[in-house]
């Protein structure tokens, strides 16, 4: 009899390489190395910022210095040496392109690969492309589609200079300059990221979606994502990335803001593929993100994420439920395989009346890696009638990595309920063999079993993303069982 | 169709299979019994290509292809069912999506393409009526909340929708009430036919009332100690298994 063990699993998943580890040259502008008040000043200046911008991230630049990078997650890694990174690099094809003919092909070819070309997107799924490619935005559509709503979509760089009351009034306001070591980071240094403002009463007519990606050796990326639903306004967002493979560690530290003014709502769907490092550990991307949205009253916030990539991951998608009756959703699944390490969950900040949250969390591991939950469910005194219901799951592949759940949970007004769930299981060989029986290989079945388990989150993904998050956790786990 | 000869299976080096010889040809149903603890579910394991058992000696043929070398799933491309004792839970895959992977893998083993999706919704309507189960159940996570009659019916459901040639029977009974039970034997006489055959593993007789056996095999420490026609389960029925330990170990 054929045997299958589980050590030639592991050794088939160690063979494996990173589905999207190539490398694209496009001649770059890159700054030297280091950080210091003469960086920030050149970013500003390269971009041709206004003053107020300026002096934004010098101010942010000054609460860095004084700050400590946090160690409470539950990762270990090697700290980055922020002055072996260089804070800027751009792709030398300066102009904008009206169309796709004008685009660096090398860049073109790299879409491809990524499965991802801009043409067949353009015309297939009715998404508007605001496509990062480094720092810079090198390829907007649908930019006119959405000017007759009176939607901007466009990259924050542009917005600090056509929209810049907009920009300043919320800037920071949700996720602070000093909020924490690295949105402070981000603050003083960030190179581009998008920027959405949905007018009164407006139902965006597409899913608005912005490919990142890291594409200099060496060259720390810095989104920075603004989103603003004004009042009676619907906005879906989603944001997909996958980076090159490379041996020295990436840092990524974006800050997502996210305003949702009195009955609005915005989607927030990420799918996270950046690269993970190698089997014994080696290289891969640090994603420590900040991603915060204020709901004001009888508006929603749900963030959806299908997390992937990344050698270690912190990151805490969250609400503050300041309006009443407004509501917060977080659903999530982390993969981590071979050494990933991700601490991720959400804050659920209830200030409002009658506000509500949902958090469903699927956390899979395999290999040695290790998976946490941290969450935080806040009631304040004066929301009254709040609810909260969580659910944290687990599943193992094998006897060598960890699932840890660390839920916080503070209630200051005894009207609230909360309700918290949470399992652990195992991928049982019987499940295994049961499939196998229906003539489905071991391969197929463990994407079953974890297609099944992620079904909750998967199913809140918009149509095309979930096609294309489902394939990936499939990439993902290719080989490992337990 | 099934041939096994001289068949010793262990596992965890416990001795379980000790020469085990058996022919099921087309047409057939035969039956195999035995007190709890004789390898009956061993048997069934082993020839579905469960990897815990380690074949000692001996071998298994399929229309006299040797089994050995294949994986479970190829066992099943090749038309071997096993309907579980206990089968198991997969949460969040619906019964109809669990089918169509499974239909559509063993169609990939023979370079076939996908079943179409028309065809398949037919096919699903046509066999649930066959076991009186209702649409909604399909809908359903894998055996997830099951009662045990709904669980075996579902085994049923899945048999008849793979048209195996071979098909196992382990403990189907166990569990059902006399409804399940006429529902299920009914199922599995409807999909019988003169190019497949039946195997079907029972500790009691009162399956092989609706699931009428051409052959009954005792199954007794590892060895099938007698071979009779139907009228051999009905008298284990009445005397139980004592008389064959005894006439064994004399």
């Amino acid at each position: 009899m054929s045997k299958y063990t589980e050590d030639d699993l592991r050794e088939e998943l160690k063979t494996k390489e990173y589905e999207y580890g190539f490398y694209t040259d496009i001649e770059s502008e890159t700054f030297p190395v280091g950080l210091n008040e003469d960086i920030v000043r050149a970013i500003s200046k390269k971009k041709e910022e206004p003053q107020w911008m300026t002096d934004w991230r010098l101010e942010a630049f000054a609460t860095w210095k004084e700050m400590k990078e946090p160690e409470w997650a539950n990762v270990n890694y090697k700290k980055p040496d922020f002055q072996a990174i260089s804070y800027y690099s751009a792709p030398n094809s300066k102009p904008k392109y009206d169309s796709l003919d004008e685009v660096d092909p090398e860049l073109l070819a790299t879409f491809e690969k990524l499965g991802i070309s801009l043409d067949e997107q353009k015309k297939l799924s009715g998404v508007a492309m605001d496509v990062v490619v480094d720092s810079v935005s090198v390829a907007t559509t649908f930019k006119k589609t959405l000017g007759e709503k009176g939607i901007i979509f466009m990259s924050i760089s542009e917005a600090i200079k056509e929209h810049p009351e907009l920009v300043k009034k919320y800037l920071g306001t949700i996720v602070p300059q000093k909020d924490n070591f690295y949105a402070a980071l981000n603050s003083a240094v960030f190179s581009d990221g998008s920027f959405c403002y949905i007018p009164k009463g407006v139902r965006c007519p597409m899913e608005l979606s912005t490919y990142f990606r890291i594409n200099q050796a060496g060259t720390g990326q810095f989104e920075r994502t603004l989103v603003i639903a004004d009042e009676g306004s619907y906005v879906s967002y989603l944001e997909g990335c996958t980076a090159p493979s490379r041996d020295e560690n990436q840092l990524h530290a974006a800050v997502v803001e996210l305003i949702a003014l009195d009955d609005a709502e915005i989607k927030y769907s990420t799918v996270q593929n950046w690269y993970p490092g190698n089997a014994e550990g080696k290289g891969g991307v640090y994603n420590f993100v900040t991603k915060r949205g204020l709901c004001e009253t009888n508006s929603k916030i749900s963030w959806t994420q299908v997390e992937t990539g990344s050698a270690v991951t912190w990151k805490y998608p969250s609400c503050v439920l300041k309006g009443d009756n407004s509501v917060g959703e977080f659903y999530s699944i982390a993969v981590t395989n071979n050494y990933q390490q991700a601490d991720t969950g959400t804050k659920m900040i209830h200030l409002g009346k009658n506000t509500k949250s949902t958090i469903i969390s699927k956390g899979i591991s395999a290999g040695k890696s290790q998976n946490s939950y941290r969450g935080l469910v806040q009631i304040s005194s004066r929301a009254e009638n709040a609810r909260n219901f969580s659910q944290c799951d687990s599943l193992l592949m094998g006897n060598e990595c960890g699932a840890h759940t660390f839920p916080y949970i503070e209630v200051k007004n005894k009207t609230a309920q909360i309700e918290h769930e949470a399992t652990t299981s195992k991928i049982g060989e019987d499940q295994i063999f049961y499939c196998n029986q229906r003539g489905i290989d071991t391969e197929k079945a463990i994407a079953l079993i974890v297609n099944g388990f992620s079904k909750e989150v998967l199913n809140k993904l918009p149509m095309e993303f979930a096609v294309e998050a489902q394939k990936l956790l499939e990439i993902s786990l290719e080989g490992s069982v337990g | 169709m099934l041939k096994i000869n001289n068949l010793h299976a262990s596992v965890e080096d416990k001795s379980i299979l000790k020469g085990i010889n058996l022919d099921v040809k087309a047409g057939e149903v035969h039956a195999i019994m035995g007190p709890n603890g004789s390898g009956k579910s061993t048997l069934a394991s082993v020839i579905a290509g469960k990897e815990d058992y380690e074949v000692e000696k001996g071998e298994i043929t399929l229309e006299g292809e040797d089994l050995n070398d294949l994986a479970a799933e190829e066992r099943a491309h090749k038309g071997i069912f096993l309907s579980f004792q206990y089968p198991v839970e997969i949460p969040g895959v619906s019964v109809t999506n669990f089918m169509k992977t499974s239909i559509n893998e063993n169609r990939k083993a023979k370079g076939l393409e996908d079943m179409p999706a028309k065809d398949m919704l037919k096919m699903i309507r046509e066999k649930s009526e066959l076991l009186e189960i209702d649409r909604k159940f399909l809908s359903r996570s894998l055996n997830e909340g099951f009662s045990g009659g709904e669980k075996k019916r579902n085994e049923i459901f899945q048999m008849a929708m793979l048209e195996p040639k071979l098909a196992i029977l382990d403990e189907t009974d166990s569990g059902l009430d006399i409804d399940a039970l006429r529902i299920v034997a009914n199922g599995v006489n409807k999909l019988k036919s003169k190019d497949n055959a039946v195997v079907v593993i029972t500790h009691y007789q009162r399956l092989l009332d609706y699931i009428v056996p051409d052959f009954v095999h005792v199954l007794y420490n590892g060895r099938i100690v007698k071979s009779g026609g139907k009228e051999l389960a009905h008298e284990l029925e009445e005397k139980g298994y004592d008389w064959i330990k005894e006439e064994v170990d004399a």
